[in-house]
């Protein structure tokens, strides 16, 4: 079974993000860009399914400029056997991204997807079911186990009321949650093998796929900050408080 | 303009955040139909008709929506849109919206905006990104606005209407995936993401038992909810589902009490907007303090049974 592990590069989840003062934008000049958290539990597990002899072959797939090629070495340091660049400089959004993937699993044909399940940038959260709908598959997302059952997956997914396990039929995208596993830190001899590794770059253009953004991003802000409050001198005074100033108890 | 809002239901009642919705439909001023597709779920659909604001209930009951398995309820949706003229559709922000809001866009060919929190007209929205520390301002000229909104964004509406209940055919069965069982968790307590009081317990509390032994009694006199932080779901303290945060649940209740929390901006994304924070934590310069409207700065298991006793007194 081929395994195909889509990676975004995003700002590191230590970074605290701030408004460009145009608004146009969030700054990313000299900000530490990493690849998303929820993508590389992704890589991991794919890479687990191979350890245990069930996977094949694992292909990280990015789409985005030409430093993601950084992303996908870290997937391949990981353990992904090969990598695939859709290089585009323009702004991709969500069903552009998915319809990329998609031109992207017609030409390798893996029997499964998985993907974050969502990016920490946008916090978008659609990429994975987008891409299960244009390709007519099932999709499990949310995943906090993944099973392989012959043709099938049994499914594990983080739902509000607690869990739910579902069945889904193979191909499928399983798009992953934060406690599907934790991710390995990469060795130093797995980032010098990861340099060998084959990194196709595939130009957008040249997979016939409109790219063009459907949503405007027309202005930025920070939300209003809360202002710290007082500290209290005991429970009494927290209860006093409560009580008569806030008026919630 | 004709919206559609898909109800979440269990085939008997639907879920709060449904009301949620129908209150973020009703930000349109246009007509407000609601989609119950499920199997014996005549209940659930007369209930959705008795929803304030309602204009049509458009009920889908078929053995293949019981447990309404994303893939055909999205083929559903998109046929109806097509079929019926729907310009919006518009789902919770919950795990079941999230899951299938994206698909049906992707059918439609259209672009999907997540997790609104304002809604300023067609096309015209808010919301958040980089774990609520980024607002974005979004328009789409897209035909169909297919949408998740934030439920703690909107007032829920209420009952009191009297909508008809008109029925629909259903979609096809894909057969591609199926239910095998559900873990909810039972509880007494107010649901999370709509309670009036939360107490949310992080790593300072140290296991599952102290987490219950400490905290339970404390929720039990506010009447409030339980939550807990990232860090504390991963040591096993509590299910997932308790989880606050960018990831987690959004909540906004009128109290907020957090106990043994530090405060991790993914944290902070899912709690920020409480009206009143409580912080209570033996570190004085955890983050939580910058956000908290009140802190205490003491051992949380010497603090929470005096403040368990002193509402007890007050009360």
């Amino acid at each position: 079974m081929k395994i195909l592990v889509p990676v975004k590069r995003v700002v590191d989840y230590n970074v605290k993000v701030r408004v460009k003062s145009d608004r146009s934008g969030v700054e990313l000049s000299g900000v530490k860009m990493a690849i998303n958290p929820f993508d590389e539990i992704s890589v991991e597990e794919a890479v687990r399914l191979k350890e245990a002899g069930i996977a094949t072959e694992v292909i990280a797939v990015s789409c985005g400029g030409a430093a993601s090629q950084e992303t996908l070495r870290t997937a391949l340091a990981m353990g992904a056997d090969r990598a695939i660049l859709v290089e585009s400089d323009a702004e991709l959004q969500p069903l552009a991204v998915g319809k990329l993937l998609k031109a992207v699993a017609e030409r390798e044909q893996p029997q499964l997807v998985i993907c974050g399940k969502q990016a920490i940038d946008d916090d978008a959260n659609q990429t994975g079911q987008i891409l299960a709908a244009l390709m007519g598959w099932a999709q499990a997302t949310f995943a906090s186990k993944v099973v392989v059952e012959g043709e099938t997956l049994r499914v594990t997914r983080e739902v509000d009321g607690g869990l739910e396990t579902i069945e889904v039929k193979l191909p499928a995208v399983v798009t992953s949650d934060l406690r599907l596993n934790e991710p390995r830190y990469a060795t130093l001899p797995n980032i010098m093998k990861a340099k060998k590794k084959p990194l196709d770059v595939i130009p957008a253009a040249d997979l016939g796929v409109d790219v063009a953004p459907r949503l405007r991003h027309t202005q930025y802000s920070e939300p209003p900050t809360r202002k710290a409050g007082i500290k209290v001198a005991d429970v009494a005074d927290l209860i006093a408080k409560l009580k008569n100033d806030a008026k919630v108890i | 303009m004709k919206v559609l809002v898909i109800a979440e239901h269990d085939n008997t009642k639907i879920a709060g955040a449904t009301l949620n919705v129908v209150g973020a439909a009703q930000q349109f001023g246009a007509e407000v139909q609601v989609l119950v597709a499920g199997f014996d779920s005549a209940a659930a659909a007369t209930e959705a008709a008795a929803l304030a604001g309602v204009a049509q209930v458009v009920s889908v009951d078929a053995p293949h929506y019981r447990d309404q398995p994303v893939e055909n309820v999205a083929v559903l949706v998109a046929r109806l849109v097509r079929t019926e003229g729907f310009t919006a559709v518009l789902a919770g922000g919950t795990s079941f919206g999230k899951n299938l809001a994206p698909r049906i866009a992707a059918l439609l060919d259209v672009a999907p905006v997540s997790d609104v929190v304002s809604i300023a007209g067609v096309g015209r929205y808010v919301r958040p990104i980089y774990a609520g520390n980024v607002m974005v301002s979004v328009e789409s000229d897209e035909p169909v606005q297919v949408l998740t909104v934030r439920t703690t964004a909107f007032a829920a509406v209420e009952a009191g209407g009297a909508a008809p209940v008109r029925d629909a055919a259903a979609g096809e069965d894909l057969a591609v995936s199926r239910l095998l069982g559900r873990e909810i968790s039972k509880s007494e307590r107010p649901e999370l993401a709509a309670a009036r009081i939360v107490v949310s317990g992080g790593r300072g509390l140290g296991s599952g038992d102290k987490y219950r032994e400490v905290l339970e009694p404390l929720a039990d006199r506010l009447g409030a909810a339980l939550g807990a932080s990232r860090a504390a779901v991963d040591a096993g303290y509590v299910p997932n589902d308790y989880q606050v945060g960018q990831t987690g649940k959004i909540v906004a209740p009128d109290l907020y009490v957090a106990v043994g929390i530090s405060g991790a901006i993914q944290h902070l994304a899912g709690m920020k907007d409480s009206k009143v924070i409580v912080a209570i934590n033996k570190d004085p310069d955890a983050p939580i303090f910058q956000v908290a409207d009140f802190g205490l700065v003491g051992d949380l298991f010497e603090t929470i049974p005096q403040l368990v006793e002193g509402l007890g007194v007050n009360q």
